[in-house]
């Protein structure tokens, strides 16, 4: 911001606030009361995630009262118990297969989404739009519905617990997403760039590698933390298809479904371990959210 | 956009089209072959293969009894109770979900699309739920909120009481009495964000300067609503109820979590889940399989149809 544009900030907001007209007292009065009640809306529904990390961090005996102790001392014990400090499994092969299946899937769902990408924005095919709506076809039909076919095909070539599987199919799952995000971000690059380089005589890979790429680092960024979110959260396939070696952290946190007796500061403590990265990737990629949420239809 | 398709045929507008040889073609088709030839590997087989799985009589536990079926599949969906009703639950499910966090969704949107003190931060906080791992999320609502006997409800409502001197509080059992509302409850207030998301997105793109003539003719807030804002928002709110839709048709976790599918909560997703881990009736999940992909497509080629309008209003820009 240059001073003048400082400059004439200050004076506009003086000018704002110097003399507020009555209709403008009524309006803010109102505003104050919405205001609060967005507030208010906003508490509630952060309140689970909030009891959720509290309970967490209370002792067995304390998270299961009625009413709830919410001024017990904290402790530790919870994440303690969940990394396998007591009884039970610890979390972190599941929390390391499932880290394995989301990099790895994100980074081959890159190499392959931004050549695509290229070819259906910068240098485009011939009917690329109608490449773009196959791709989001693919995202409309149910996963569940191809289920079947797949596990009978995994316990055939005997891939049944193994992440590789897992990582193929989560390929599959972001390809559309991110070929969709990442159109929509090199469409914005500056063309003279990108032309002046063809005529420069550069080659696709070097393209890529030293003009694309570079440019649409935020967009390619944010497009990779979408793709590790879901596949983090996938659920269904890495159900149906790991067992005790292979399990994801999703898969490990559905062995507290029937839990009994005094658990819940633990599921507590996983939950929050296990929704941790996508809290940090999600908060990462709030800006970009919305588009790669509405597979790049909005900006 | 405009920029890079345009430009080459504003100079030469005759010369561009022809231009391209077969060679060019395929060298610009290059790049996209790989995930092209991916993506129908991985997800247009198993499809097919399970269009023909739903005509087979394929039971694990009946190896011998192998063989065409027919409609026989498709008549076991359609008539037993078990997986009629889970059609019905699909559909009570989704559209439930869809609408009432479609329309929290606008209303916290329209909330927030004020300048107040500390939006950015009720903004986050409101993202948040939608940033739970959605197993984790169903964990914490089955055993921390609904539980009744130590869960958040009951606790408040013995908190509550106590203050008025009751030793006699209500205490529900929430999961049972309203087995489908559990998991609905849970689902929107997951949702919730997501619809407030893309609605606030597109109350970012209303033309200000026009409201803002409006305000000065003297349109109240409610004609702004009905005759700018809304008008304007409808492809946002279908965008979001298409998206919401294909994503909570699909919905495993939280019935798997909350329910475990019991008390007339399966939905098709669970019962397919079901018919192949537990029954393992191959042929029958499939056809199950198939009754779902029917009805997505009817979602699917409106939801098309969105995207394909808001697509090219952005690429006109």
């Amino acid at each position: 911001m240059t001073a003048v544009e400082a400059a004439q900030g200050k004076v506009s907001s003086v000018r704002r606030t110097a003399k507020p007209s009555p209709t403008q007292d009524r309006k803010s009065r109102g505003g104050g009361a919405l205001s609060a009640l967005a507030w208010f809306i906003a508490l509630v529904f952060v309140t689970p995630v909030v009891w959720m990390i509290l309970t967490s961090f209370h002792s067995e005996p304390d998270a299961a009262t009625n009413p709830p102790s919410i001024l017990a001392p904290l402790t530790l014990d919870g994440y303690r118990n969940v990394f396998g400090a007591t009884t039970g499994a610890s979390a972190w092969p599941p929390l390391i297969n499932s880290l394995t299946a989301s990099v790895v899937s994100t980074v081959i769902v890159l190499l392959l989404a931004v050549p695509a990408a290229y070819a259906l924005s910068i240098r485009p095919v011939k009917k690329w739009q109608d490449v773009m709506f196959f791709f989001l076809s693919t995202k409309m039909l149910p996963a569940v519905a191809g289920l079947i076919p797949i596990y009978l095909f995994a316990r055939q070539i005997g891939a049944l617990d193994n992440i590789s599987f897992l990582v193929v199919l989560y390929t599959s799952m972001n390809l559309p997403i991110a070929v969709w995000m990442l159109r929509s971000f090199l469409a914005e690059l500056p063309f003279e760039i990108v032309e002046a380089a063809q005529l420069d005589g550069c080659r696709l890979p070097r393209m890529l590698r030293s003009v694309i790429i570079p440019m649409a680092t935020p967009g390619i960024a944010a497009t990779a933390l979408i793709c590790f979110i879901f596949s983090w959260n996938e659920l269904l396939f890495a159900k149906a298809l790991t067992g005790p070696i292979a399990q994801t952290a999703p898969v490990f946190l559905t062995s507290f479904v029937t839990s009994q007796g005094l658990f819940l500061a633990k599921v507590c403590a996983a939950s929050v371990v296990v929704s941790l990265p996508v809290l940090i990737a999600g908060f990462a990629a709030q800006d970009k959210l919305v588009q790669g949420l509405s597979l790049g239809a909005v900006k | 956009m405009t920029a890079v398709q345009d430009a080459p045929e504003t100079v030469h507008p005759a010369a561009h089209a022809p231009a391209i040889s077969r060679a060019e073609g395929w060298r610009r088709r290059a790049p996209l072959m790989p995930a092209l030839i991916f993506l129908i590997i991985v997800t247009q087989l198993p499809f097919a293969a399970t269009l023909v799985l739903s005509f087979l009589r394929y039971e694990a536990l009946r190896p011998d009894e192998r063989g065409f079926a027919g409609l026989d599949n498709f008549k076991a969906v359609l008539t037993q109770d078990a997986l009629r009703s889970s059609i019905f639950t699909t559909i009570t499910l989704t559209v439930t979900v869809v609408l009432v966090s479609l329309l929290l969704g606008l209303g916290i949107a329209l909330l927030l699309d004020r300048s107040f003190r500390g939006r950015g931060i009720v903004r986050t906080l409101m993202i948040t739920p939608f940033l739970i791992v959605p197993v984790a999320a169903a964990l914490v609502w089955k055993h921390a909120i609904f539980n009744p006997s130590y869960g958040l409800l009951n606790g408040t409502l013995t908190w509550v009481w106590s203050l008025f001197g009751s030793n006699d509080p209500p205490q529900i059992e929430w999961i049972t009495s309203g087995p489908l509302l559990a998991v609905e409850a849970s689902l929107i207030w997951q949702w919730t964000p997501f619809m407030m998301l893309i609605i606030l997105a597109g109350l970012q793109g209303r033309p200000l300067d026009v409201i803002e003539a409006a305000k000065m003719d003297g349109a109240n807030a409610w004609q702004i609503f009905r005759y700018m804002t809304f008008p304007h928002l409808r492809k946002y709110l279908e965008l979001a109820t298409v998206l919401g839709s294909i994503y909570i048709v699909q919905n495993f976790d939280a019935v798997f979590t909350i329910t475990s599918g019991g008390l007339g909560t399966a939905n098709l997703p669970y019962t397919i889940f079901q018919l192949v881990f537990l029954k393992q009736d191959y042929g029958q999940a499939s056809a199950a399989g198939v009754v779902v992909v029917l009805g997505t497509i009817i979602i699917a080629t409106f939801a098309l149809r969105v995207v394909s309008s808001l697509f090219e209003e952005e690429n006109a820009r």
